[in-house]
């Protein structure tokens, strides 16, 4: 037993070094610098704060902005996404002939680099070439993402929800087509319709799919960068600043790394904790279905 | 009874071409903005094309530095596939064939390895790679994609190199087998497949990352990527050229499409929902 629990720590030495290089030394090294105050411009160095650049971050309303347009972000698109990928996954249940095409169709905007993604929409949405506003002139919208707000928040909801609704349809396609048989059988027998078999067959025994779903899209929205950055870079003002793209401009176009640090740390906190606590949530529902 | 079969048939058929068409359309629209000179992008948005301007393609990959880019984004992804695909062929073994002490908090940390924001991890690989000398090199951003492709291909294979029954490997080792035999000489070749899809997938990941590549390289090493980002600029953007770039941005995506799109979704949900 002692023997091969050096073998297995052998085997994972290599991975666990380069993890450790890649993954601990810069997170540690950030926790570091977020106690200094250190802007490469200024003649003083890096000077010792302790937690001041926190205390500071908590008072900080341009961040809390961000994080709040980024939370408003995470709860519209997940939202929208979930409801909308669920129909679509429910509807692909059927069988019917080019199944197969549709679902490769679906998966293609899964593979594209973000930054394409971002690409793509600037494409799409140009005021002198896209096809967007043009045809929204027609019905007397004057649309330009680079001047009005509100437009530009909702292009990137609707970018996100774009690319990523084929990945909530095609996980939770694979969970609906997991399912044993018997449950839905004997809900046939008892006379059940189909609104009520959804309801009370499919939809509970979904739940840890589409938990699992949301923690990852959940996360996943929340660090959002390369699409807004490419796409709006954040504005028009501060309409799509989201947290990572504070971050970026606080350290690359106002070299502020102390600041800028003590921000990414509470990023990395706020990940932690939220991973924390949705796998827990995960692991609940997973335990009560099969116990239920 | 027949007639409403065929209703509901048609139903299906609108929806799906409806959802493919709103999936496609903003793809089909870069491909065509790709083929267009500056003249005709601007005469007012025309739905189809029947000519190429070459040129679009020509000019940033031969005349200007994205060809060198291209280059530059084939060597740092295939270099960090190699790397992970070999350390996570080690660290893979280990974890479905070993009780490990303490394999939940790894998992747990390799999860947040890579859910963790880019963005935070920025500064400190600008300062440390600036301090060592990585900054602007190939090898620098091989090592670095390893944050997030390698607990990726540790999960993904996991489910894998677990579907292969425990008893293979006791008899290769009552074979005379080595541990390291039995990894070369009876999983490997049964795991062959899955290793394709997950060195794809891998090298997908690395073809596309942007964030760290635009901070970390200044110009011997920048990816075709970071280039792309770079088109819209305040003189002007020539968008022909941009949709081309971004088109060949896209090609591996479009052929690796067919291998792994039965993984991806196993793939992005760390193997916890399977297909």
């Amino acid at each position: 037993m002692r023997t091969s629990q050096y073998k297995a720590w052998g085997l994972l030495a290599p991975t666990l070094v380069i993890l450790f290089f890649i993954g601990l030394v810069p997170f540690l090294y950030v926790i570091y610098l977020s106690l200094f105050k250190y802007n490469i411009w200024s003649v003083r160095g890096m000077v010792f704060a302790g937690v001041d650049n926190f205390r500071k971050l908590m008072f900080d309303s341009s961040f809390m902005h961000s994080l709040g347009i980024g939370l408003t972000f995470v709860v519209i698109t997940c939202l929208i996404e979930t409801l909308l990928g669920l129909a679509i996954a429910i509807f692909l249940t059927n069988e019917f002939v080019g199944k197969g095409v549709f679902r490769t169709i679906l998966t293609l905007p899964l593979a594209i680099a973000p930054i394409t993604i971002g690409s793509i929409w600037v494409l799409m949405t140009n005021p002198d070439i896209g096809p967007l506003p043009y045809i929204l002139h027609k019905f007397g919208i004057d649309y330009n993402i680079g001047v009005n707000a509100k437009q530009a928040f909702f292009t990137v909801v609707f970018m996100d929800i774009w690319h990523w609704t084929p990945f909530v349809t095609l996980t939770l396609l694979a969970g609906l087509t997991s399912f044993p048989k018997e449950p839905f059988e004997a809900a046939k027998v008892d006379g059940a319709n189909k609104w009520q078999t959804l309801r009370y067959i499919t939809l509970p025994l979904l739940t840890p799919v589409i938990l699992t779903m949301l923690f990852i899209r959940v996360m996943d929205t929340f660090r959002i960068f390369d699409e807004v950055w490419m796409l709006t870079g954040g504005g028009p003002g501060t309409a799509t600043r989201f947290v990572s793209i504070d971050v970026v401009r606080r350290v690359l176009v106002s070299t502020d790394y102390g600041y800028g640090s003590s921000m990414s740390v509470f990023l990395l906190y706020l990940t932690i904790v939220m991973c924390w606590l949705l796998l827990n949530i995960i692991s609940i529902a997973r335990r009560e279905v099969h116990e239920g | 009874m027949r007639g409403k079969k065929k209703i509901k048939i048609t139903f299906i058929y609108l929806i799906c071409i409806l959802l493919a068409g709103a999936t496609l359309f903003p793809i089909y629209w870069m491909v065509i903005v790709s083929m267009r000179s500056k003249l005709e992008l601007f005469t007012g948005p025309k739905l189809y094309q029947t000519s190429i301007f070459v040129n679009n393609y020509y000019r940033p990959l031969f005349k200007d530095i994205y060809g060198k880019f291209l280059i530059n984004s084939l060597i740092i992804a295939t270099g960090n596939t190699g790397l992970v695909i070999f350390l996570a062929i080690f660290a893979t073994y280990a974890f479905s064939r070993f009780k490990i002490w303490g394999s939940e908090s790894l998992f747990f940390w390799t999860i947040t390895n890579r859910m963790a924001p880019p963005a935070a991890f920025i500064l400190p690989f600008f300062l440390i790679f600036t301090k060592i000398k990585l900054i602007d090199t190939h090898i620098g951003l091989i090592l670095l994609y390893c944050i997030f492709n390698l607990p990726f291909a540790i999960w993904l294979l996991k489910g894998m190199i677990d579907a292969i029954p425990k008893e293979l490997d006791e008899v290769a080792s009552i074979d005379g087998c080595s541990m390291l035999g039995t990894l070369w000489h009876i999983i490997l070749p049964v795991a062959k497949p899955g290793l394709a899809v997950t060195a794809m997938m891998t090298w997908i990941f690395s073809w596309n990352e942007y964030l760290f590549a635009s901070v970390l390289t200044s110009m011997n090493a920048r990816t075709i990527t970071t280039g792309l980002a770079e088109f819209v600029t305040v003189i002007g953007t020539n968008w022909g050229e941009m949709a081309a770039v971004s088109v060949v941005c896209l090609l591996p995506a479009v052929i690796f499409l067919g291998y792994i799109q039965r993984y991806i979704i196993t793939g992005l949900t760390f193997g916890a929902v399977k297909e």
